[in-house]
């Protein structure tokens, strides 16, 4: 085994050996440099796991406690790396559980190549054990899938699966394997990486014009306004960013998954866009005269009422992706193209210039926005904790260096808006989706991705007990993921909608939850229960110093709401302070 | 409500790869967003290996704009154009069954065929197979012509479009097949200003 990989590695075209597709797959991906993989076998997938034996110094496989878990984590891992996260799973069941980590990958970008077994070839079609239509269920939730039957196949569609997942605008690949092209042997003639598909574009081919058009639109503003998404993370491009944002002085606001894009001190970031975002982004949509938007797809939390949304501006919209470009927002300039090309050309056609009048209509509204509600987030004066102080506190011990990973609701609301971000790829959240249990495997997966990065995670009452399963993929890899709970008894935001526009009807939100340190304590994880502020910091220092995995249960106010709010269907000039 | 904002019939073309699963990749794209698809024909183009969907919907230019982007996103297609009718020479072909007595008894019958463009593909003793390709207008006329004189059966094809300004498409396609192809073949023209719908 040994003599045999060291040759299969090396791209002698003209020598082969005679491997098994399993064999042909695992040396694939080892050429696409992974080194760690999130699975779980099944009857369909062993011969991919027989093989996976004997590679165990080369491929690191962590073994989840669900399929949801594995492509989570790998979701996680993907996002804190910037490299493709692989995910094995097995066939029927294994891969439909699947389904939501893909549609997450898919609307939040995520590069992965996720590898289902199936049943052999002869019985596709026939109702055969553990057999379903993977290729059919996942295409709307797949940037490329594919079934292999035969295992000549294998190098060819697996260099694809890489160069589609990671390229141009990232997103989830998978490739379902029949069992009888894992066991199939045939002559290997060594990895090729694939970095050209005819039908394929990755990348808009960039237009001067475009770029001399949106420069001259910036040059003329007076009250521009820059929106940046993670577009600017996934384009490897925040240095370039953050040249054009500072030679053009404009105040730039950030998309959720943005966050982290430029660091959250900066001057001329002025905060979060949407539906929970800062007072000024929001209002000043409205008002500017060029919004710039970068990187970002104008989603439907970041729009709210979309017929009233930036109508006075010119919209000069920078996007890899053409299908983005006038989907949702009309633009006056498309500047189609990675922004890490297209970001230094237009920093080169601007002028240099400070916007110092219009930065401080964002800092007076930030004046607002911290009399009428942040500091009383921060600060509270109740008796019960709120998770906005948690988040304030796990700030000034981390100084903004550790990676946040959240679940979804308010607490993860409130994380984005308060966590401090000195470095990209330090805010992992389901953004597009919204995948409640989203967290947990995340945050193993994040940690593998960044392994000298702390990597905490904050997790809602209701959002943990979905996949909180994977307290035993912690348990069992030795991972060291710091875990905060915020408990506070209730599905918080819809009970928020509820009391907002339900008249208080609160229906099934009233979720009863386990002893979390004790559930923690059952997977050998050390954990502490916090009701009281005066423990919080103390508490919140001994999870952070804690050699490993920690979980640290929070209570916090039962009935608190988070503000600011666009309501759906208002313009963002309609966000409630209260 | 100008022209560009009322629903009609718009032509979308595909150049795609030869894939399995492909045609559901694309029909998806319709469906999620409830968009019925009128016409759908799919078949190989003159380049070996590369194929061509004709597709037919009803619905306003805005909404075939962005469906068409979503289709041309898909990795397995090469180009995806819309046309209005205006646009684009269509056809469609039908089949006409017909008792072969009936059209011996009465003249008339042969007559109406004749002037509709239709002949006669099969004649057998008991029945007649007559063809005609056309607009859709033009087939249900037939239909109705027919009908009293006892049609026993009628099938009619997908629509083919063939888009009027294209000018040496055939050697743009063939320019896929190099490493590098030119500007004009990989990029999307029809965000070009907005003033043209896709132009080649």
């Amino acid at each position: 085994m040994e003599t045999a990989q060291e040759t299969l590695t090396a791209p002698a075209a003209t020598e082969t050996v005679n491997v098994s597709g399993s064999v042909a797959l695992l040396e694939a991906l080892i050429a696409e440099g992974t080194d760690t993989i999130f699975g779980y076998p099944g009857g369909a997938i062993m011969p991919i796991y027989d093989a996976l034996f004997d590679y165990n110094d080369k491929l690191n496989h962590i073994l989840v406690r669900h399929e949801q878990g594995g492509i989570h984590a790998g979701q996680g891992y993907a996002r804190t790396s910037g490299k493709v996260g692989v995910v094995f799973a097995t066939s029927g069941p294994g891969a439909t559980n699947l389904v939501t980590g893909l549609a997450d990958a898919q609307i939040d970008s995520t590069p992965l190549v996720c590898i289902t077994g199936q049943v052999f070839a002869h019985l596709l079609g026939t109702d055969a054990f553990q057999e379903t239509d993977v290729i059919n269920i996942t295409t709307p939730v797949t940037k490329w899938n594919y079934q292999v039957t035969d295992a000549t196949e294998i190098p060819e569609v697996i260099a694809k699966a890489f160069y589609i997942a990671r390229s141009g605008r990232p997103g989830p690949v998978l490739i379902d394997i029949t069992k009888n092209a894992q066991i199939q042997l045939f002559d290997f003639a060594g990895y090729k990486p694939c970095d050209h598909i005819r039908s394929y574009r990755p990348k808009p081919i960039v237009r001067p014009q475009y770029i001399e058009q949106a420069a001259a639109l910036i040059n003329s503003a007076q009250k521009p306004f820059i929106l940046f998404g993670q577009g600017v993370i996934l384009g490897g491009a925040e240095q370039e960013f953050k040249a054009f944002v500072e030679k053009s002085g404009i105040p730039a606001a950030w998309t959720v998954l943005g966050a982290g894009a430029i660091p959250s001190d900066h001057p001329l970031n002025v905060g979060m866009l949407g539906m929970h975002g800062n007072y000024g982004p929001n209002v000043l949509t409205n008002e500017c005269d060029v919004l710039i938007a970068i990187g970002m797809r104008f989603d439907d939390r970041v729009t709210g009422r979309l017929d009233k949304y930036a109508k006075q501006a010119k919209v000069v919209h920078l996007d890899i992706d053409p299908a983005e470009i006038d989907k949702n927002v009309k633009s006056t300039v498309p500047v189609w193209g990675d922004c890490k090309e297209t970001l230094p050309l237009l920093t080169k056609a601007i002028e240099k210039k400070e916007h110092t009048e219009w930065l401080a209509k964002f800092n007076d509204y930030t004046r607002q926005e911290v009399e009428a509600v942040i500091h009383n987030e921060l600060n509270p004066t109740t008796p019960e904790m709120t998770m906005g102080e948690v988040i304030k506190q796990l700030n000034e011990i981390t100084k903004g260096e550790a990676v946040i990973v959240t679940d979804v609701g308010q607490h993860q609301m409130v994380a984005c808006r308060y966590a401090k971000f000195n470095n990209t790829r330090s805010n992992v959240t389901s953004g597009g989706l919204g995948t409640m249990g989203f967290a947990l495997p995340a945050a193993i997966g994040a940690k593998f991705g960044a392994q000298d990065r702390t990597v905490v995670a904050i997790i809602g009452d209701g959002g943990f007990q979905m996949t909180c399963q994977e307290l035993g993929t912690i348990m069992q890899s030795g991972i060291d993921v710091k875990i905060i709970i915020l408990n506070n008894r209730f599905l918080g935001m819809v009970r928020q909608w509820q009391e907002l526009f339900n008249q208080r009807r609160y229906s099934f939100v009233d979720i009863q939850s386990p002893d979390f340190v004790a559930l923690a304590a059952a997977y050998r994880i050390p954990g502490k229960l916090v009701d009281d502020r005066a423990d919080l910091t103390a508490a919140l220092n001994e999870m952070l110093s804690a050699p490993g995995s920690f979980l640290l249960e929070i209570m916090v106010t039962k009935e608190n709401n988070v503000f600011p709010m666009v309501p759906q269907g208002c313009s963002v000039s309609e966000i409630r302070l209260k | 409500m100008s022209e560009a904002e009322k629903k009609q019939e718009f032509n979308i073309t595909i150049y795609t790869e030869n894939q399995i699963g492909l045609l559901s990749r694309i029909a998806i794209i319709f469906t999620r967003r409830k968009i019925n698809i009128d016409s759908l024909n799919t078949s190989p183009s003159e380049i070996e290996s590369i194929h061509r969907f004709n597709i037919v919907i009803n619905e306003y230019e805005e909404v075939v704009r962005k469906l068409t982007r979503q289709i041309e996103k898909q990795v397995e297609v090469l180009k995806a154009y819309y046309h209005t009718n205006e646009d684009v020479i269509w056809q469609e072909l039908a089949l006409y069954k017909v008792s072969t007595d009936v059209i011996a008894e009465k003249v008339s019958v042969e007559r109406l065929l004749r002037e509709n463009g239709a002949r006669a593909v099969v004649i057998r003793k008991d029945y007649t197979v007559f063809e005609t390709t056309g607009h859709r207008e033009e087939t249900d006329n037939l239909i109705n012509i027919l009908q009293p004189y006892g049609l026993i059966e009628f099938v009619r094809s997908a629509r083919v479009a063939i888009i009027k300004d294209s000018e040496g498409f055939n050697s743009k396609l063939r320019e896929f097949e190099r490493l590098e192809p030119g500007e004009e073949v990989i990029e999307n023209e029809y965000l070009n200003q907005g003033e043209k719908v896709f132009t080649m």
